[in-house]
């Protein structure tokens, strides 16, 4: 199984860890990986603040680096749902929609595509989930409190094959953290109350981590945190499922 | 004139008020799902609504000529307005026909929109807001800032003052049913004087030319029932093809709205009674032109329940007149760019586009997809900042070509290190409250080279 692995920018440039353990959670399941030098972002900051139309480049790098691969999988479930939802390649059409098809969000990849059972993995702490929306709304990664249908996780299924860890599910089980991509720095004010508002709740449940599909999120409450000197910390689900603690 | 972004930081200010503004419209967003998952057929109930309006958009001219012949059929004056100006002259002309003085309205987000009160009070008429929650933010000359729950912004104290203020009662008495009566004993006396009343409609049916309003309060039917004139005004979208369908929407409605299973009084208008006037106004406002836009006509579906602000994180952070228009919220971050583009540009940014209010909406409007589709025409009519504009072209400019990206990459992270108060400073609005993340000396893709391949 051919699985092009995709690094989203700003975890390649901030969070290589989250990309070293998808990396190695992915080959310890048997997957072959490989990661194509030339990526650099999907184009979803310029698509969500208005500017779809110079995503034209972006793209046609993107479809450059993907094409051919049996699947995508990268850790981000908005970066993913952005690709599925809007790639586009007119010199190119069949192998973007191929891709938009092929490319998956880890956690959505190891239980429905490799049918992870069970995962050799340790991680002894308390440990927030924070559903991030995109993931959550976008790819349904899970259930939503909004609709009337059965409860599932899919990254909770995963989280609970985990040897030792604890997870806290906060008050407002999905209520968004507020980074909401250039919204976290053109509406700053909401922004961070949103994200204050979310961080509260886990320190009311007095979690070691906050964790979660999307290092977008984390990374907004991690700088709330640090400012704050909470001493909660932040970590990607993959650094979990990759865990040997 | 302030955009939403700085509204809402001024709102938020007040930190303990705008916990209290959110927890206390979260409150009525759990009623919402406790009355949604109490019942199994809920999203068939959704999808049922979304179909009929669907379909009724697609044949709105039959639809609404239908129902213009059987309410003249019934007995009801039937007028059409283009835009909020004839709909305000066509009120202003039955009034000034009639002699009329003292005029009571319900709830209608259609007149707000219109801005009827400020038209009448121009023309030294006076006009009385009878629903509750109305009636406390006429007094304070403010605008609602939510459609079901006009004065929310507002906590009991305010209350208190205003009516000490406008209604006499006793400084500093914050009972709510104190409050609650001495309003009831002001607006009854308006009741029994008025000469005219206005009313909105929630659902026009054109089977039978008979229309619904949805109170709590009853304030609609006290209106309309002692007044020798009846005026309702609608939106032309509140258009339904029969009253069968009613059994739908005001299963939804109320749900939605408040958790209630159904609202207290869903009242049947159908005919004047004998010696009273009826009038109907049937209005366009830019509704036309929202129907021609093949992405958004379908946010001509809304019922106006109020879920998706509810529901809204940011309107809830926000408050509802941080959106400065009649309608606010999500739902009204997709109507109003209609209206005025350039004045309410920056209302489909006010948004993470969480997805929770299409979710809520019982009527499923695709809320946050519009959203996104508002800020690409925004964008596309020059309506966006240029220096956006400027840092986005560079940004997509960069991204677009590898070796660029991973030298800028570089540098930035160089950067961060070395001379972080590059960053770290007070023009950089993700450092206001948050800190930067760590710089790390390798990118992924370096460690990859040093270690895989």
């Amino acid at each position: 199984m051919k699985v092009g692995l995709f690094i989203p920018c700003y975890i390649d440039q901030f969070y290589p860890n989250v990309g070293i353990a998808t990396l190695q959670l992915l080959e310890k399941l048997g997957c072959d990986v490989s990661f194509p030098l030339n990526q650099t972002c999907c184009g979803q900051p310029m698509a969500n603040s208005g500017y779809a139309s110079y995503d034209g480049g972006c793209d046609k790098n993107f479809v450059n680096n993907f094409s051919g691969f049996d699947y995508i999988v990268a850790p981000s479930g908005s970066c993913v749902l952005h690709v599925k939802e809007h790639l586009q390649d007119d010199a190119n059409k069949e192998a973007a929609l191929q891709i938009r098809s092929n490319i998956y969000e880890l956690s959505e990849f190891l239980t429905d595509v490799l049918k992870v059972k069970n995962i050799a993995a340790s991680f002894p702490y308390k440990v927030g989930f924070h559903n991030s929306c995109h993931g959550q709304r976008g790819l349904h990664l899970s259930s939503m409190t909004e609709t009337v249908s059965p409860s599932f996780s899919k990254p909770l299924q995963l989280l609970n094959m985990v040897k030792g860890i604890q997870i806290m599910n906060p008050k407002r089980n999905d209520e968004c953290c507020g980074f909401g991509g250039t919204f976290c720095v053109f509406e700053e004010a909401v922004s961070v109350k949103m994200g204050k508002d979310r961080i509260a709740e886990h320190d009311a449940n007095e979690v070691d981590y906050i964790t979660g599909v999307d290092v977008s999120c984390l990374m907004h409450m991690e700088g709330i945190l640090k400012r704050n000197a909470d001493k909660i910390k932040t970590i990607h689900i993959a650094e979990i499922l990759n865990s040997q603690l | 004139m302030k955009d939403h972004a700085s509204l809402a930081q001024e709102f938020i200010t007040d930190e303990p008020r705008t916990d209290w503004h959110d927890e206390t419209l979260w409150f009525v967003r759990q009623k919402r799902d406790k009355a949604a998952h109490g019942l199994p057929e809920w999203e068939q109930l959704r999808e049922w609504a979304s179909g009929i309006k669907d379909h009724t958009l697609s044949n709105l001219n039959t639809y609404l000529t239908q129902f213009e012949a059987q309410a003249k059929a019934n007995g009801i004056q039937v007028h059409w307005a283009f835009d909020g100006e004839e709909h305000n002259r066509i009120i202003y002309d039955i009034i000034r026909k009639n002699n009329i003085e003292r005029i009571v309205k319900s709830k209608s987000m259609l007149t707000e929109e219109c801005h009827l009160n400020h038209f009448l009070q121009s023309n030294g008429i006076e006009i009385v807001d009878t629903d509750l929650g109305e009636r406390i933010v006429q007094f304070r000359d403010e605008a609602p800032s939510h459609i079901v729950l006009p004065a929310i912004h507002l906590k009991k104290q305010d209350v208190s003052e205003t009516f000490h203020k406008h209604l006499n009662t006793e400084k500093g008495n914050n009972d709510p049913q104190y409050l609650t009566e001495a309003a009831r004993i002001h607006l009854r006396d308006k009741f029994v004087a008025s000469q005219l009343a206005i009313t909105g409609v929630n659902f026009a049916i054109a089977e039978t030319g008979g229309f619904v309003v949805c109170t709590n309060e009853g304030n609609a039917d006290m209106g309309a029932h002692a007044a020798p004139i009846h005026i309702a005004c609608m939106g032309f979208e509140k258009i339904i093809p029969k009253a069968e369908h009613l059994s739908v929407f005001l299963r939804l409605l109320a749900r939605s709205a408040t958790g209630q299973p159904i609202t207290t009084y869903s009242s049947h208008f159908h005919r004047p009674r004998p010696g009273q006037e009826m009038h109907i106004v049937i209005v366009d406002n830019g509704r036309s032109k929202q129907l021609g836009r093949k992405d958004f006509r379908n946010s001509l579906k809304c019922i106006r329940c109020a879920a998706c602000f509810n529901t809204c994180p940011v309107y809830r952070r926000s408050g509802g007149h941080s959106y400065h228009t009649a309608v606010a919220g999500p739902i009204g971050s997709i109507l109003n760019p209609n209206l005025d583009m350039k004045a309410n540009a920056d209302l489909p940014f006010a948004s993470t586009l969480c997805g929770s209010c299409s979710n809520v909406c019982p009527v499923k409007i695709d809320i946050h997809e519009q959203l996104w589709k508002w800020r690409q025409v925004i964008v596309a009519e020059g309506y966006s900042p240029k220096a956006k504009t400027i840092s986005m072209k560079i940004m997509s400019m960069v991204l677009a070509r590898p070796a660029v990206y991973r030298f800028s990459g570089m540098m930035a992270r160089k950067m961060m290190r070395l001379v972080p108060g590059l960053f770290k400073n007070k023009l950089n609005p993700w450092y206001k409250q948050r800190e930067m993340p760590e710089a790390p000396k390798d990118s992924f893709r370096e460690w990859y080279l040093k270690n895989k391949k």
